[in-house]
């Protein structure tokens, strides 16, 4: 399946990603994915209901209390950049 | 007698209980073994130092009579699995620095039946690959063909390489579309990806989330059940593990399979399948049909739209699973002039093609106006995989067929790096189990004509993993491979 170029650059921003560098080969790859996914659209499923768990009967909810918390030191352990117990992202409010 | 470190785990406890070894010598031979097959590239971390303290404890726990299901078993364990304090990579460079805080519940397990844990196994990055070259540490090697460098398979490349290599006595792996059955195949050894439910998925780094199981490499199928055993179990932190009664699963393996019936997929002997592994495949029936066995033939008609729905589903749930990855809570961060940048910055410098790949169909598959065609089509097809199944053990107790559709290949092969689909072939025999979320496992049934080993695959109902445990047993007592 042919994707414009449009396609590919709307999609990895989507993806927070860039992909320019690569990018002929990056398209080429998506396309030759998309050949191989499209193949299922010639399956009638006019009856299947999506399948979203395949268990049935699980997704037990736990009681509604805390069972862990007041570890913002371990939270933040492995933050990139924090300060004052909070992590550090540039300005996103001018 | 053989080797410390070429026992079975079962043949090990046997030995650490009459005392004719200790833990620390048992550890300390994996050990030394693992020094000199580093240029395997099995392990991304070794931890032999705390798995020496480990083997400590658990002779002190032998000589008080304390010990534990797997007391002093030396095991390796797949860098996806979160591990306390120790370096957690999921083999991507994006979370090369992380060190958990906490411990995956599956090696939490596994702590508390005593194991040691002699490091962290490579790994395709994120578990997206089938051969392991994805692993922001270099490929492993098969140790099957060692100078020759065939990949070992993926994603738990690592792990399959390590158990075959006999540097580990057991090891944890983590299944999403064939990820143990098939590095299980290409390397020899005996992999079993457990009921989706069975095992948590808490503290394991998720790829897809409907489809990972953590599961179990071992060197034999009575090793599969013992480490399974130990693993199992329903967890309040994984909302989708399952009530389930654990059985031990060892005692299925004293049953014999007189009576048991063995579905045969016609749709999964296309033409044109490898000729060596269609007559193995042949052998394991034979095998089993003269145990007394009774073989059906049995139809998966949705069988070929499985890998389209396999890959619709799993990257779309990996592109929300790797939001995650933004540079600001953990793992790498590479700095911008807005937020978006810092993101943009941060993910296309950390993840690998494969990855970036996956997240970008992923994203595709989910935006507006592809959602209905691809997604949700993915979905329905999905829904009708799975009742071929439920249809096809209407005839059948545990289904027979072959793991992958060929042996290992060699690392860097053209045909596989040129197009992603070629790679995604190896796994058209284990994702619809995937899809389905079915226990399956993988035993060797012999060696290719250039001495790669080739495997079996066996299907069962969903929590009946002591049928599949039970028939692969038979199997392998029948076929007695010569491990590596």
């Amino acid at each position: 399946m042919k994707v414009d170029n449009e396609t590919v650059k709307k999609i990895a921003f989507l993806s927070r990603l860039n992909v320019d560098e690569d990018f002929e080969n990056t398209k080429n790859d998506f396309e030759n994915i998309l050949g191989l996914i499209e193949q299922f659209s010639e399956v009638d499923t006019k009856n299947a209901a999506p399948l979203v768990s395949v268990n049935d009967n699980n997704l037990i909810c736990r009681e509604d209390k805390v069972m862990e918390g007041g570890d913002a030191e371990k939270i933040l352990s492995n933050a990139p950049a924090k300060e004052f117990g909070y992590f550090v992202v540039p300005k996103v409010v001018e | 007698m053989s080797k410390l470190n070429e026992l079975t785990i079962a043949e090990a406890l046997k030995g650490l209980k009459r005392k004719e070894f200790s833990c620390v010598e048992l550890a300390s031979s994996y050990i030394k073994e693992m020094e000199k097959r580093r240029g395997l590239n099995a392990y991304v971390l070794e931890t032999t130092e705390t798995a020496l303290e480990q083997a400590k404890a658990s002779d002190k726990r032998y000589a008080n009579g304390s010990e534990r299901a797997v007391e002093g078993v030396p095991l390796g364990i797949k860098d996806l699995f979160c591990t306390k304090g120790v370096r957690t990579t999921a083999c991507s460079k994006i979370l090369s620095n992380f060190v958990p805080e906490y411990e995956s519940t599956v090696t939490q397990k596994l702590l508390d039946g005593g194991a040691a844990f002699l490091g962290k196994t490579n790994m395709d990055e994120f578990a997206m690959g089938s051969s392991n070259e994805t692993s922001c540490f270099g490929p492993v090697v098969n140790p099957w063909k060692e100078e020759e460098k065939f990949v070992p398979g993926g994603s738990s490349g690592g792990s399959a390489a390590a158990v075959a290599a006999n540097i580990c006595a057991g090891a944890t792996g983590s299944d999403t579309g064939g990820s143990i059955r098939q590095p299980s195949a290409y390397c020899g050894i005996t992999g079993i990806k457990p009921t989706y439910g069975r095992c948590s998925r808490y503290g394991m780094v998720a790829f897809a989330s409907s489809l990972d199981q953590a599961g179990i490499f071992g060197k034999d199928v009575r090793d599969n059940a013992i480490l399974l055993s130990v693993i199992s179990g329903y967890d309040n932190k994984d909302a989708t593990s399952a009530k389930a009664e654990v059985p031990n699963f060892e005692s299925f393996l004293t049953q014999d399979v007189k009576g048991l019936k063995i579905g045969i997929p016609k749709e999964y002997r296309p033409h044109g399948l490898n000729e060596e592994i269609s007559k193995y495949w042949d052998m394991g029936i034979e095998m089993l049909k003269a145990r007394g066995a009774e073989v059906v033939e049995i139809s998966l008609p949705h069988t070929k739209y499985a890998l389209a729905a396999y890959y619709t589903v799993a990257p779309a749930e990996a592109s929300s699973n790797l939001a995650r990855y933004d540079g600001v809570r953990y793992g790498l961060r590479e700095n911008g002039d807005s937020l978006d940048n810092l993101y943009i910055n941060t993910r296309t410098k950390g993840f690998g093609r494969e990855v970036k790949r996956r997240i970008m169909i992923g994203t595709y598959v989910l935006s507006s106006g592809y959602y209905d065609a691809y997604y949700l089509q993915a979905q329905k097809v999905r829904r009708l995989i799975k009742e071929d199944f439920i249809n096809a053990f209407k005839k059948c107790d545990v289904i027979l067929t072959p793991t992958a559709p060929t042996a290992a290949f060699k690392i860097g092969d053209k045909s596989m790096s040129e197009d992603p689909v070629n790679m995604y072939l190896n796994d058209i025999f284990t994702i619809p189990a995937s899809l389905a979320g079915l226990p399956a496992m993988s035993l060797p049934i012999g060696l290719s004509s250039n001495g790669l080993p080739l495997g079996l695959q066996l299907i069962g109902k969903p929590f009946d993993e002591g049928t599949v445990l039970k028939a692969a047993h038979a199997l392998e007592t029948d076929v007695k491979f010569a491990r590596k």
